[in-house]
């Protein structure tokens, strides 16, 4: 069975290999990402300090310091949401108004420091609340999102137009004549798509951490086992549509009704947090919704592998479903 | 006589409204060369599609060496499809080491590129070939695992006259070395040069089978006589000779060639363009169907 597979595996990596124009467009398309993502958040930050405000609405008449110049004050409604923000340095500063003033400041912020300087001196009396955390930029917050996008159209169309064109060309239907059984067939195709993809994928992560300065708060060895399910599960999920169609018009369909639900619900570009319920339960069925979730879990919280296991577990069992519903649902040949 | 080495019982393959196969038997000795013949559509393909166990019977099963078609078949069967596409950007020889990794036992690389005289092209990409030389490549890709029962499904269809020949060596350097051959074709040429016994299949269903000569000899003591069609005339469709029309031609059969031109002249037939051959499988198959082999 090893032999088997490993055969159909090595013929498969020498096709892709040699596919010059997929190959380049497979490495030139993540490097373009890098590049254009150095480009459009690598340059300097605005110079302008960002305070929060804990209160129903800002009164610049209760304290002087709201007074400050090229300081922008933000009404912030909730206080474990504003320190969730202060942590990552998403403010300077949250003040709260509400009684004597009292501030919280990130031991950890450059700015943090100069705008605590500016209230102290227009309010000396204020008392001070320490937390930590490093800054958080939204590159930060989009860059899993990337790539987890590149890895979903990787998975699905890498995986899906293989499939067809060798049903349509009639190699499918040779091998059937072989030995080799459906799942050493889906196997080899699976093994050989999971190893670009995570090529693929850990060119990105460096590329885009040496451009831009990103660096994940937690383990890079759990983000590559979230990477390996999560493309696993997108891949077999991309087997199942291949599995049994001959028509390249149908498989791009249901490819495309794939993606971009995945592409728009799964919080690639923005989350989806107060989004009616309906549209977060169908983001939840999604692969790429626990993949990018568990990601930035990960690499912006420092979360541990206890903590993401509900993500781990969904994309393990999808792709142990999708791959043995594409091994029993296959056909060799078109009917 | 050797034992079967695959038996067809009852074949019946059903494309509702069409029957493809309508309960088809034959047996196939080890070490013969075995010849489905018959025109496009007459279900040798599917017969033989069924035989290789690449689609299921409707009905009816097919044994190979007394038992179901298993794994051990798959491991056994070499096969060569009418139509088969490659996998891409692969060289000849790693074409053939893509297969011969699928198989737990057959012949080196090295030592099918040699038997199919590919030498020369072992470097080259598979898409690169010519229709002969992608056939050889075929062949060897069929020969890996050093098959008991090789089958190939129309293998000449297209090929320029000497690809052909070329093509008829191989197969007969393979038969030498008693391997069981299946061959479909609609080359009567190819069938009796290579085949020891066959089966004419028409609309689904076998109408002879058994050895090329005996099959001419039983249905054709005689020689048979050609004439343009342009060059009998109606009334002479009445004389008493065993007459069958084909597109272009006339023929007609008879065990006394003399009488037969006296018949013809006293008739005013022209004897200009008249051709007198013996026998062969395309006259059995019109003998027995009224139909051409090649439409």
């Amino acid at each position: 069975m090893i032999r088997r597979l490993l055969a159909v595996l090595h013929a498969r990596n020498l096709e892709f290999v040699r596919d010059r124009g997929t190959l380049a467009f497979t490495l030139v398309l993540p490097l373009a990402l890098v590049v254009g993502m150095g480009f459009v958040f690598g340059g300097p930050e605005r110079p302008l300090f960002k305070v929060g405000v804990l209160g129903p609405h800002l009164d610049p008449a209760a304290q002087p310091f709201l007074h400050e110049r090229y300081v922008d004050f933000v009404d912030q409604p909730d206080q474990s949401a504003a320190l969730h923000k202060l942590t990552h340095q998403q403010i300077d500063l949250l003040l709260d108004l509400h009684g004597a003033p009292r501030y919280w400041v990130n031991t950890e912020s450059p700015k943090g420091y100069i705008v605590e300087k500016l209230l102290l001196a227009a309010a000396p009396g204020a008392s001070r609340q320490p937390v930590s955390g490093a800054a958080l930029r939204y590159v930060d917050w989009l860059f899993p999102g990337i790539l987890g996008m590149n890895m979903m159209f990787s998975c699905l169309f890498g995986v899906g137009y293989v499939v067809l064109r060798y049903r349509k060309s009639g190699f499918l239907k040779r091998l059937h004549a072989t030995p080799l059984t459906a799942f050493e067939f889906l196997g080899a195709q699976v093994l050989s798509r999971l190893a670009l993809i995570l090529f693929v994928t850990v060119v990105l992560y460096g590329g885009v951490g040496a451009l831009i300065g990103f660096h994940s708060a937690g383990s890079s060895l759990l983000l590559l086992l979230l990477a390996v399910l999560g493309a696993l599960s997108m891949i077999a999920l991309g087997l199942t549509i291949a599995a049994r169609f001959s028509s390249e018009e149908l498989v791009g369909g249901l490819l495309n009704l794939l993606t971009w639900p995945m592409m728009l619900l799964s919080g690639v570009w923005f989350s989806l947090e107060g989004s009616p319920r309906w549209i977060q339960w169908v983001a939840h069925a999604f692969p790429l919704t626990h993949v990018l979730d568990a990601a930035r879990a990960v690499m912006l919280d420092g979360a541990g592998i206890v903590q993401i296991a509900p993500n781990l577990v969904f994309l393990a069992l999808t792709a142990l479903v999708f791959l043995g519903f594409g091994a029993w649902s296959f056909r060799w040949r078109i009917e | 006589m050797n034992a079967p080495i695959i038996e067809v019982r009852d074949l019946v393959k059903e494309y509702p409204p069409t029957t493809a196969v309508a309960g088809v038997s034959f047996a196939v000795r080890e070490g013969v060369c075995f010849g489905l013949l018959g025109p496009n559509g007459a279900g040798k393909t599917t017969t033989v599609e069924i035989m290789e166990g690449i689609q299921p019977p409707t009905s009816g099963e097919v044994r190979y060496r007394g038992g179901a078609l298993d794994t051990r078949f798959r491991e056994e069967a070499g096969i060569l499809f009418q139509k088969t596409a490659l996998q891409d950007f692969l060289t000849v020889r790693q074409s053939i080491a893509l297969f011969r990794g699928l198989y737990s036992h057959g012949l080196t690389v090295e030592e099918v590129i040699r038997l199919c005289a590919l030498e020369a092209l072992a470097e080259r990409d598979n898409r690169k070939l010519s229709g002969g030389q992608q056939q050889r490549l075929l062949l060897a890709i069929a020969l890996v695992n050093d098959p008991s029962v090789l089958f190939l499904d129309e293998p000449t269809t297209g090929l320029d006259p000497q690809a052909r020949r070329n093509f008829w060596e191989l197969v007969q350097s393979i038969k030498a070395q008693r391997k069981t051959i299946i061959l479909t074709t609609h080359y009567m040429e190819e069938a009796e040069l290579l085949c020891d016994e066959i089966v004419i299949m028409d609309r689904g269903r076998i109408v002879a089978q058994g050895p090329p000569r005996r099959l001419l000899h039983e249905h054709f003591a005689d020689v048979l006589l050609e004439l343009p069609r342009q060059d009998f005339p109606a009334a002479a469709r009445a004389l008493p000779l065993e007459i069958l029309e084909a597109s272009d031609r006339i023929e007609i059969t008879t065990h006394d060639l003399e009488g037969t031109l006296r018949t013809l002249l006293a008739a005013q037939v022209p004897l200009n363009n008249l051709r007198i051959r013996p026998a062969n499988l395309e006259d059995l198959f019109l003998e027995l169907t009224g139909r051409e082999l090649r439409p």
